[in-house]
């Protein structure tokens, strides 16, 4: 019945358990094992337990039975009852340790890489400082301590801290302290040269660190974050337990996580470094937002091409003193190209007009001022169209000055539902030796508004049939149906109307400035906009 | 003090109509000097007169210069009101910071400017960046400044698949998203679908569900980044690809069916392809959603439009039927066409 050449331990035991037959193998397992002895003298308790169960039961293994498992000095073995009559059962032993040892250790794998996952989830979300802060301080008190700081240098000597409490409950704040009061946070915050964790005695550690009791029983380890080649801060893990230092899985988890922990804080702080002084670049080009004049309604929007751009060609500026003093000047142009490069010359060009705005009251000497700067930079892509608009109150009127340079004519909105596009034409700046223009005269009454809009509305592509320009024709049929509109929802309306037609196809800069004459209003012919 | 509400409603009404802002300035600034609750003045009176002029006209009552007229005069008292000093909440009852945006492509930003005042009022701090914010500036400024939550607003159903998209990337920057507006659904359906955090019918809602505390933040490795399992079938890429062949070829075969309209201007023409596209941009955003009862609703809802404006409805039966003639590859568009256009019967008996 037993095989005695087999390699596994083979076992026939009877029902009152004891050993019948056990092959050269089992012999060699269990010392003792041999016909006539009791199993439980032979075989760990486990085993015997398992033959009971087997007797007791049916008497015979059934389908689905798990096999019975346990150790044997240094080793694991799984028992399967492979034969099983009234009478005996056919005990094979199955050495699993090696089995078992890799189930052990893909388990405990498996359970960092969801750290891992984890940990990259809360920290490479955000670029945001302080969130990144946060989330490493979270992760560390959950996977490596009971709680935790993570304490970031701030220029010139402040420190940021952020702590998460055992119930990973997140506070940060500003601090002022003195890392050397720790020993090893001055080397961890250093960076370099590379520090392995280190490990306190609580008892050193000064009030700052040891937060809700934890840690002054405990233990308290310091943790550099290495950022990118520069140091992004440092760890602070406090545990309840005396137990300092890492397993070797979490030697390697900490290590992980530190270096990327530090890379998530150094990027986010780059990027809010970046971010602002973006913002303040920005700033210098991108157009006035809210544009205002005392004695009539204004209006602007802007669309730079792209989804991701804040700035483009297109420009408009409003200046409330020009000429001689009693005209306004409003600006709206367009410079070859889009995106950065094409703003920082609207940047110039801005400029150049500003300096030229005591000329404005010849707009023809201003655009030949302005046509001698482009050509003298010698970049024959260099070139702006453009509109100037001198504007002036007259009692309840606005008389408006319309000068054009190689840019789409300004459109009156009449009270009666008339479009008319004004006569105003001339050539661009920037390409030719001399510029020639003509200036034209409006007056609005109240509520009508002259448009001034840059090409990239008429050139908008799109519409229902998806290749068709939105047009002139289009924009002025639509503009009769706005008669005696506020200015904004004027602009607002035709940025709109542009924009749907474009659909989601990529279209060029999109500027419009809407000049209106205030109707009448309590407060008399001062006007303007609310307070 | 509801009859009072009721008195300032119609003197806001004639006020913002008339395009008379002074006035309109006027009667909420009376209101507030009268002791009305600046949460109320916004929300029962400004956002009462708003309402009814996107009703009176689609019942074709006011033209569109009125509703715009309207529109801006509302938006310029909420400006007034956001200076008056009722306005400035307890600075010592620092309650967080709310981003409140529209939708890329969403140019009703009324709904979103309200919610912010009122959530100002309530003593938030509210970053409010208006119509049709492009997703990647939305998700910089969540970097930028790390809120609590991110209010998106939008009115318009065809914008779901872009707030599908603003969703996601808010929530990928690591922000919980409270969804709200008209776009969603009556009862928030498509905020769920999408994946939102929270969701609120309207304004006062949306501050009552942030006063419980925003969604909490969560990690972007917790959330899945699949979209609903019904864009396997492509029919909603298919069709966003086909949109503007479907409408041409839908015109040539609208001309056989009303010989009437060989005599179209082009302006004309163009206002029957519009309508077309439009009808098509919201069968796409019925298919996003899979959701047949947007479409149904929708047409409903453009039968009421173009009957205010007295022209035939069957001229929208015959468009629905010319492209379901066009769709017979696209199971799911078939399906919606033909509830809606049972829907439409239904809502005509005897046509």
């Amino acid at each position: 019945m037993v095989w005695e050449d087999t390699p596994y331990p083979m076992l026939a035991i009877n029902a009152a358990g004891v050993i019948e037959q056990a092959n050269e193998a089992a012999r060699l397992l269990l010392a003792g094992a041999g016909a006539g002895v009791p199993l439980a003298r032979a075989a760990p308790a486990w085993l015997a337990r398992a033959h009971r169960e087997i007797c007791a039961g049916a008497g015979r293994a059934r389908a689905g039975w798990e096999p019975a498992r346990g150790p044997v000095g240094e080793r694991v073995f799984e028992a399967h009852p492979v034969h099983a009559d009234s009478d005996r059962v056919m005990w094979w032993l199955i050495d699993v340790t090696g089995h078992r040892q890799a189930v052990e250790s893909l388990r405990a794998e498996r359970e960092w890489t969801g750290f891992m996952v984890e940990a990259s989830g809360e920290l490479l979300s955000s670029l945001n400082l302080d969130r990144c802060l946060e989330a490493t301080a979270r992760v560390a008190a959950r996977r490596l301590a009971d709680a935790a700081l993570v304490v970031m240098p701030l220029a010139p000597r402040g420190h940021v801290i952020a702590y998460c409490d055992p119930q990973g409950e997140v506070v940060r704040a500003d601090a002022a302290i003195d890392p050397a009061t720790v020993p090893g946070l001055t080397e961890a915050l250093q960076g370099f040269p590379p520090v392995p964790t280190r490990w306190i005695d609580p008892a050193e550690a000064p009030g700052w660190v040891l937060r809700d009791g934890i840690g002054e029983e405990g233990s308290v380890g310091m943790i550099a974050l290495p950022g990118h080649g520069l140091p992004a801060g440092a760890l602070v893990l406090l545990r309840r337990s005396r137990k300092a230092g890492f397993s070797d899985d979490e030697k390697a988890f900490a290590g992980l996580f530190a270096a990327w922990a530090g890379s998530a804080i150094s990027v986010a702080r780059q990027y809010a470094e970046q971010a602002a002084i973006t913002e303040t670049l920005l700033a210098e080009l991108l157009p006035p937002p809210a544009p205002m004049l005392k004695d009539v309604e204004l209006a602007a929007r802007y669309q730079p091409a792209g989804d991701s751009e804040r700035v483009g060609g297109d420009f408009y500026d409003v200046h409330p003193v020009a000429g001689s003093g009693r005209e306004s000047l409003v600006v709206l142009g367009d410079v070859a190209g889009k995106g950065l490069a094409a703003a920082v010359l609207t940047g110039k060009i801005r400029d150049t007009l500003r300096t030229l705005l005591p000329l404005a009251d010849d707009h023809q000497r201003v655009l030949e001022m302005l046509n001698g700067v482009l050509l003298t930079d010698g970049d024959p892509a260099r070139h702006v169209t453009l509109v100037l608009a001198s504007v002036e109150r007259r009692g309840t009127r606005v008389a408006l000055r319309l000068t054009s340079a190689g840019h789409p004519p300004p459109l009156i909105v009449r009270n009666d539902g008339r479009v008319e596009t004004v006569r105003a034409v001339g050539t661009l700046i920037g390409i030719l030796e001399h510029t020639t223009s003509v200036t034209d005269s409006v007056l609005l009454d109240p509520g009508e508004t002259c448009l001034l809009y840059s090409d990239g509305i008429i050139e908008a592509r799109g519409g229902p049939l998806g290749d068709e320009f939105f047009g002139e024709e289009r924009l002025c049929e639509q503009l009769r149906q706005c008669a005696g509109m506020p200015p904004e929802a004027i602009a607002e309306r035709v940025q709109m109307l542009a924009s749907q037609w474009i659909g989601g196809a990529e279209h060029d800069d999109m500027a419009v400035v809407a000049i209106t004459a205030p109707r009448d209003s309590p407060r008399g012919a001062a006007g303007g906009r609310l307070p | 003090m509801k009859d009072d509400v009721e008195e300032r409603v119609e003197a806001l009404w004639a006020a913002s109509t008339a395009g008379d802002e002074y006035a309109a300035a006027g009667v909420a600034l009376a209101a507030l000097d009268a002791g009305v609750p600046l949460e109320t003045l916004l929300l029962d009176v400004v956002a009462a007169v708003q309402a009814r002029v996107g009703q009176e006209w689609a019942a074709n009552r006011i033209t569109v210069a009125q509703e715009h007229t309207a529109t801006a005069v509302n938006e310029r008292v909420l400006a007034t009101l956001a200076h008056h000093p009722a306005a400035r909440g307890d600075p010592a009852q620092s309650r967080g910071r709310i981003t409140v945006a529209c939708i890329d492509g969403e140019w009703h930003s009324f709904p979103a400017r309200l919610l912010a005042e009122v959530l100002r009022v309530r003593g938030w701090r509210v970053d409010y960046l208006g119509a049709q914010v492009p997703t990647p500036h939305l998700v910089t400024h969540l970097h930028r400044t790390n809120p609590d939550a991110v209010a998106l607003s939008s009115s318009l159903a065809t914008r779901l698949p872009a707030a599908h998209a603003a969703i996601t990337a808010c929530q990928a920057a690591g922000t919980p998203v409270l969804a709200g507006g008209a776009a969603f659904g009556p009862d928030g359906r498509y905020a769920r679908l999408l994946g939102a955090d929270a969701w609120a019918p309207d304004a006062r809602a949306a501050a009552d569900h942030l006063a419980d505390g925003p969604p909490p933040h969560r990690p972007a490795s917790g959330r899945s980044f699949e979209g609903p399992p019904h864009l396997a079938d492509h029919e909603y890429t298919l069709l966003t690809r086909s949109a503007a062949d479907l409408v041409r070829g839908a015109m040539g075969e609208l001309t056989r069916h009303f010989p009437g309209m060989e005599a179209y201007t082009e302006q004309q023409l163009g206002h029957t392809a519009e309508d077309l596209a439009y009808i098509i941009d919201f069968l796409r955003a019925a298919l996003y959603v899979d959701d047949p009862e947007l479409f149904s609703s929708f047409v409903g809802w453009m039968a009421g439009i173009l009957t205010a404006r007295g022209i035939p409805a069957h001229m929208l039966t015959t468009a629905l039927d010319v492209l379901a003639d066009r769709l017979t590859g696209f199971p799911r568009a078939l399906t919606t066409l033909t509830r809606a256009r049972a829907a439409l019967r239904e809502s005509k008996p005897g046509r």
